[in-house]
């Protein structure tokens, strides 16, 4: 960056000297810069093979849901021949009598309610653990910190007779009731780690001015908190979109099916050679998340890393 | 009561300012409560009072319909003579014990690869992680299943390679290795934290290193891999964990049976058969019991033999 102001010579006497080196040190940078051409070029080869790789199954799957089903299997290549849409309009047309639509529509009120409740449990939580301070604080810190770590398994038989008692089974209650009593400690986490990071003298000069935990938090944490909010949001909607065992548990009935047990019926129900219209079907499930992978990348990276550090 | 009792001496000693400060840090208390309800409420009807009622059953005999049974530790005895239950052990301590390091190994060398001045980095890495992000959807499952299948994408490719064996999907002794390819997948998720990891080295300690004459492989024993411990042990905790509980794509692949010959059947799949299907609730228990127990013992091992190789450095705390 800065490599002209170390040649600069030093006076008249220096200057026939200087014109050498000068010539030299120009020869070495070259040289240098060559090197590191042809370094940069060898990493974007390598990397984009690796992303190649990476990337092929997603999208043999997309290009899979355009092909006719007698060409899926055993067709590597990722160019179709005679493209359609006659998968997705097999796929569009629902299962035993239900909509696709309405699949769509149970996941879609699931992860909105499980967005809305992450969000306003999980950030009045994460302001207890974050600001105030009070007896048994480390050990609810701790606890949360457990809960973590701690394999669900252990829970979800009680949870399932309980939920079976109250006739709350074919709800969405159970699938819910969690997200709004900040049980998932992830967002919990990221958000105190967040707001342990914001200035303490907001809230002091805040106190001074007369202001409760109540002002605190809804004037100054929840402004500043846009991020890690956005972030959480973004991580509960897909988290809700993607989830397979709890809706295996608790909905029995197709008018309630979320996406991907539906599509799970859908597989089961298709003869096994209609590949085609499971691929549709796979890819229209994954659509909103694609979407949101599309538009909020350096978010849900970020986050990620974030959330790796500070432990 | 008793604070107006106790009031006039510490009002003599400091005035005013003891009752106001110990109502204040009450206040305090009270706010710091009322704040953590959504939590605690869900701690505790939904971890706490469940993790104390499936210890209970775990002694009990329960089907949903009868009221329990007490039959003390018999479901513990029955588990280890259970041959499905060994089975599940197995299949799940291959996929733990292979797919885990591979995983870690993947992704930390990809993040290495990155770790550099070049342009592009963010849309490799944006790239990497979309597979963490999808991979544990039925949709990904399905797409696995149709490209590891007898003749599939796979299995054509091995043709071409000159190695081929059929289909990994029927293939009791290929399915594990199928499944730790599709965890193995989904480095994105570790790699990016490795990343963030790696940007916190002190470009300093390579330079002083290089004034050494250190090797790339000194270097990476001695600077990177140290600096870079307190990650590692992270994301081998949580990715150690997080392994026990595979069951989405398994469920997917096998058809919600554990095939072939019992080769998908891992841990949580088993306990989910015993539990719901069968109905078998005190036995479903003990088995959640027995893993919450063996992942919370490997966690303590992680956490007791971690100032033994993990680095923390000064300024990070």
């Amino acid at each position: 960056m800065s490599t002209s102001t170390s040649t600069q010579p030093a006076g008249p006497v220096a200057t026939a000297r200087s014109t050498v080196s000068d010539e030299h040190s120009a020869r070495l940078r070259r040289t240098a810069r060559n090197r590191r051409g042809a370094r940069e070029i060898v990493f974007h080869v390598v990397t984009l093979l690796i992303v190649a790789v990476i990337l092929y199954p997603a999208v043999w799957m997309v290009v899979s849901a355009f092909k006719p089903s007698n060409q899926i299997v055993g067709n590597v290549g990722i160019i179709p021949t005679d493209a359609s849409f006659d998968n997705f309009t097999k796929a569009l047309q629902g299962i035993g009598g239900v909509s696709f639509w309405t699949f769509f529509k149970n996941s879609l009120i699931l992860a909105v309610l499980s967005v809305v409740g992450i969000v306003i449990s999980c950030s009045v939580s994460a302001y207890a653990f974050a600001r105030i301070e009070f007896p048994g604080r480390k050990i609810f810190f701790s606890l949360m910190i457990g809960t973590l770590l701690l394999p669900f398994h252990v829970v979800i038989i009680p949870q399932y007779i309980v939920f079976n008692n109250l006739g709350l089974v074919n709800t969405f209650i159970p699938l819910l009731i969690g997200k709004f009593l900040a049980a998932e400690a992830f967002f919990v986490f990221l958000m105190v780690q967040f707001m342990r990071n914001l200035p303490r003298e907001l809230d002091e000069a805040a106190r001074i001015d007369g202001a409760g935990h109540v002002r605190i938090f809804t004037a100054i944490m929840l402004p500043l908190m846009k991020p890690a909010l956005v972030t959480s949001s973004i991580f509960a909607f897909i988290w809700s979109w993607n989830d397979f065992f709890g809706p295996l548990l608790y909905l029995k009935n197709p008018d309630l099916y979320s996406m991907p047990i539906a599509l799970r019926l859908f597989v089961d129900q298709t003869t096994t050679s209609d590949y085609g219209a499971q691929m549709a079907m796979a890819v229209l499930a994954l659509v909103p998340v694609l979407l949101f992978f599309l538009v909020f990348q350096r978010y849900l990276v970020e986050g990620v890393a974030t959330q790796g550090l500070k432990g | 009561m008793t604070l107006t009792a106790e009031a006039p001496p510490t009002r003599a000693a400091r005035p005013a300012r003891r009752p106001s400060s110990r109502r204040r840090s009450l206040r305090e208390a009270g706010a710091g409560y009322a704040f953590l309800t959504p939590w605690l409420l869900g701690f505790l009807l939904l971890t706490a009072g469940p993790m104390a009622a499936s210890l209970y059953l775990a002694f009990t005999d329960y089907n949903l319909f009868a009221p329990p049974q007490w039959v003390g530790l018999e479901n513990f005895t029955r588990l280890f003579s259970d041959p499905n239950y060994t089975q599940a052990w197995k299949v799940t301590a291959l996929y733990v014990v292979v797919g885990t390091p591979v995983k870690l190994l993947a992704s930390l060398l990809v993040a290495m690869l990155l770790n550099n001045a070049f342009r592009g980095k963010g849309f490799y890495r944006s790239a990497f992680y979309l597979p963490s992000l999808v991979g544990a959807s039925v949709s990904i499952a399905i797409v696995w299943k149709a490209m590891f299948i007898d003749g599939g994408v796979v299995d054509r490719g091995q043709q071409l390679l000159g190695f081929s064996a059929g289909g990994w999907v029927g293939d009791p002794n290929r399915t594990v290795p199928m499944l730790i390819l599709l965890t193995v997948w989904q480095f994105g998720a570790p790699m990016v934290i490795f990343l963030a990891g790696l940007k916190q080295v002190p470009t300093e300690l390579y330079e002083a290193a290089a004034v050494d004459g250190a090797g790339p492989v000194r270097k990476f024993f001695r600077i990177t891999l140290p600096m870079l411990s307190p990650v590692l042990f992270f994301n081998l905790l949580l990715e150690t964990i997080h392994a026990f509980q595979i069951f989405n794509s398994a469920f997917i692949i096998s058809n919600g049976t554990g095939g072939p010959a019992r080769s998908t059947l891992f841990y949580t799949f088993y306990l989910y058969i015993r539990g719901f299907q069968d109905f078998q609730m005190g036995y479903a228990s003990a088995m959640a019991w027995v893993l919450v127990l063996v992942v919370g013992a490997i966690s303590l091992v992680l956490f007791q033999t971690q100032n033994r190789w993990v680095h923390y450095s000064g300024e990070s705390k």
